[in-house]
């Protein structure tokens, strides 16, 4: 496959796409590693929530 | 749960099946059901992002070459699903905005709240990937025509919606303000859709959402909804993580706040038991 003379211009552009939405999902996904794992610390010092569940439960 | 006899009373049993359909749609406005629905779904929803997604890229990169274009064309299969989902998002966040601020829905402020960074994410990849389609096709990365700069201004609405969240610490009063700002902001979105039509721009008119019909060849035109599909896939697919994550980081707040009540009464209780009454001495 041939890019002709903007492969340059191309190539960046689909990189930055990438970089960007990749860059999305690993904070999203770091950002909810870090709130279940500070909840889980939570109900281990005996907090819980008004039902009676867990903290770190996820309902 | 009332269980009723359906042949001896068929309009009572009408009515309890109403209300308990009701009360499923009900349910979902509850974040604890709604943290359930997504543990659920997300991993297929990701899944099928993902198939959507390859097809998409492979059907870009083997589009033909435009005539006018050359290969530059398939920037326009990122280009243009970011610059439509850039005015989406604020479209979603709008009725978010409705929601927070009229019918006080319990999730409607945190959905606005998970999609602002994700929406600004899609104006910026808009303005850069147009940027570097720009350079080989109009000569220049950027030219101040009503397009351009109305999408500039939407990004910019953006980062200041972000920067409201963050700058105020109780989520209920963000929520106000930021459902207002955004409310006023969507008076750029049609400013953005109609600027070529109205104003005399570099920028070129629509040419897939129009009265008239697209004016691009089956051999664009697929490959670009594929990815127009598939980006917007992607933000369902994040809205619901940033928003299962904006519920969780509300928990924790609540109960960061229930664990500091409990250990100030407890120094309260202490310190009375140390103080000696007056005249006890």
């Amino acid at each position: 496959m041939s890019l002709g003379p903007y492969t340059s211009f191309i190539v960046a552009s689909y990189a930055l796409v990438t970089a960007v939405v990749l860059i999305l999902i690993i904070a999203i996904a770091i950002d909810y590693r870090s709130l279940r794992q500070r909840l889980r610390e939570l109900d281990q010092s005996g907090i819980t929530r008004r039902s009676g569940r867990s903290a770190a439960d996820l309902r | 749960m009332i269980k009723r006899n359906c042949n001896l009373e068929p309009i009572a049993c009408e009515a309890n099946r109403d209300y308990q359909e009701a009360m499923t749609l009900i349910d979902l406005a509850n974040p604890s059901k709604f943290l359930s629905l997504t543990a659920r779904v997300l991993p297929w929803l990701a899944a099928v992002t993902a198939i959507v997604l390859a097809i998409g890229l492979y059907q870009s990169a083997t589009a033909p070459d435009d005539y006018q274009q050359g290969a530059t064309v398939k920037i326009m299969f990122v280009h243009v699903p970011n610059a439509w989902l850039s005015m989406l998002v604020w479209g979603v966040m709008s009725l978010a905005a409705l929601g927070t601020l009229v019918w006080r829905h319990p999730l409607a402020d945190v959905a606005a709240k998970a999609a602002a960074p994700i929406g600004a994410a899609f104006t910026f990849l808009a303005l850069v990937t147009g940027s570097l389609w720009g350079r080989p096709m109009w000569g220049t990365y950027w030219e101040w025509d009503a397009r351009l700069t109305s999408v500039l201004i939407l990004f910019l609405m953006y980062l200041g919606l972000i920067a409201l969240w963050r700058a105020v610490e109780d989520p209920s009063r963000a929520a106000r303000a930021a459902a207002v700002l955004t409310l006023v902001g969507a008076i750029n979105l049609p400013i953005i859709k109609f600027s070529v039509d109205w104003w005399n721009t570099l920028h070129q008119p629509a040419s897939v959402m129009r009265l008239g019909g697209p004016t691009l060849d089956r051999a664009f035109l697929v490959p670009l909804l594929m990815m127009a599909a598939a980006f917007s896939l992607l933000f369902v697919t994040l809205l619901l993580a940033a928003m299962r994550n904006e519920i969780l980081r509300r928990r924790l707040r609540s109960l960061q706040m229930m664990q500091a009540r409990a250990f100030s009464s407890e120094v309260d209780a202490g310190s009375r038991e140390k103080t000696v009454p007056f005249g006890a001495a």
